[in-house]
């Protein structure tokens, strides 16, 4: 291999994707178990670690743009180097969508949940999977299996529709639950964001894989 | 839209003795264009590129079998006129091969052995085109006297093109062009031939990829004598349909 050096630093790229990967997942469930239990000091660690994911999204760009600028990669190389660029925007998005599940906890504050949360764990925990089986999809280089978490998403946008209809029945009911109903909205919608990044993510291995740019799944939120 | 072809090759077979240099190759190279041969040492591009000329006739032992199509016609065929095939099919090689003359006697020379010479003041107006054409014109029109040799690297280089350019060719065919020339003037040059091939079909051989990248429209990838995938440049540099492609332009061999 004339090139052992330079396929070796594109074989760290993966490693830190997946690092990355562990980091936004952590702060989706740590996000999530703060909203069901309105722990205020987990909230405020997810909200401070996202500065930790912002760091390790620009440094692992900065070596992708030199590995561009330095090593003149093509095919399948130069395929991996602008997949992970994408991937890493997506990841670094889903843990800003996790800060934000923090914050939604910080202004609810010390009141009583509208309902318990049944919703948007169930959502948390198919976007998690979804999220973890892209990045799987991604180091196995595997199409087929990035289409099939594509179908996914459908799941995950049938609970966001069943939540949003809950609470809004909620909220007319007593209007004296509209502030608190719809921060769970927004933290619901924020769950059904990072399902549609996981989505983003098979998208950019079927690209890795087969060189073609693919919209799979539109979402419906 | 049907892509207009310049030179077709039609089961391309040449052996130097009892050795194959070229085996079965089927190639269309589209008009008005710049196509690379790309391939690792001894895949004979060199030798492909010189089909297109009748170049390899001069080798010693040297046989072609199939046909080569430029405008309807064989160029193998025994009838061909090869002084007029090499006007209408230049060549620039890797070193420029300029004469020891003057610069204006290195443009006549090819005006002469070619039967165009004509009034003094219509050769002047010729070699002043052929200057103009490869950005030569402005510095060296006090200095058509001076010997060509005196001239930079990539001066002789273009003065090469410009040799070519004034006999009213079709087609120019490069082998390594640049690979005399530091990576400024390899630069200048490429962004030469991308102004000539609004009106000239480009061939060149490269053995650096990234040229091959740079500067061409389509790309062909030749190994052991055999094209092996020929492709718009995009598709060979992004998204390779051969594995054996693949392997080579990424540098996993050769």
């Amino acid at each position: 291999m004339p090139r052992e050096g330079f396929h070796k630093r594109i074989k760290e790229l993966e490693q830190d994707v997946l690092e990355l990967g562990e980091m936004v997942i952590t702060a989706v469930n740590r996000s999530v178990e703060a909203l069901k239990s309105l722990d205020a000091r987990e909230a405020k660690r997810v909200i401070d670690n996202d500065a930790q994911v912002n760091k390790k999204r620009w440094a692992l760009e900065d070596k992708c743009v030199d590995l561009i600028a330095t090593q003149q990669p093509v095919a399948s190389d130069l395929r991996e180097i602008i997949a992970v660029l994408s991937i890493v925007r997506d990841l670094e998005r889903i843990g800003d969508y996790a800060e934000g599940i923090g914050k939604i906890v910080l202004m609810h504050g010390d009141q009583p949940l509208v309902k318990p949360l049944t919703y948007i764990p169930q959502m948390a925990e198919k976007a998690v999977g979804m999220l973890r089986r892209s990045l799987e999809a991604f180091v196995k280089r595997d199409a087929g299996l990035a289409r099939e978490i594509c179908i996914e998403d459908d799941a995950v946008d049938t609970l966001y529709d069943q939540a949003y209809h809950d609470l809004l029945s909620r909220m007319i009911e007593n209007p004296s639950v509209i502030t608190r109903a719809t921060y769970l909205i927004w933290a619901s919608h924020n769950v059904e964001r990072i399902a549609d990044r996981a989505t983003n993510i098979a998208e950019s291995v079927i690209y890795l894989v087969t060189g073609t740019p693919t919209e799979l799944n539109v979402s419906r939120y | 839209m049907e892509r207009e072809t310049k030179i077709e090759t039609d089961n391309l077979n040449l052996y130097y003795g009892t050795f194959q240099a070229l085996i079965d190759v089927n190639i269309r190279i589209p008009a008005r264009n710049i196509t690379a041969i790309i391939g690792p040492s001894g895949c004979g591009k060199s030798t492909l590129l010189r089909c297109f000329n009748r170049m390899n006739d001069l080798v010693e032992n040297a046989r072609m079998e199939g046909r080569i199509i430029i405008d309807a016609e064989n160029i193998l065929a025994p009838e061909t006129d090869l002084i007029a095939l090499r006007r209408k099919v230049g060549m620039v090689f890797q070193r420029p091969n300029v004469f020891p003359l003057s610069i204006y006697n290195n443009l006549k020379f090819g005006l002469r052995i070619h039967d165009m010479l004509s009034r003094n003041d219509e050769i002047m107006q010729t070699i002043r085109e052929g200057l103009e054409h490869v950005g030569l014109w402005d510095d060296l029109k006090d200095k058509l006297k001076k010997n060509a040799h005196s001239l930079t690297l990539e001066q002789q280089q273009r003065l090469c093109i410009a040799r070519v350019l004034i006999l009213r060719p079709d087609i120019i065919l490069l082998d390594e062009p640049c690979s005399a020339l530091d990576p400024i003037a390899t630069l200048r040059v490429e962004e030469l031939l991308r102004v000539l091939k609004r009106d000239y079909t480009l061939v060149i051989v490269t053995h650096n990829m990234q040229q091959a990248a740079r500067v061409s429209d389509f790309t062909g990838f030749m190994y052991l004598g055999k094209l092996i995938e020929f492709a718009d440049t995009h598709k060979v540099f992004t998204n390779p349909a051969e594995q054996l492609t693949e392997d080579y332009i990424k540098g996993s061999f050769g």
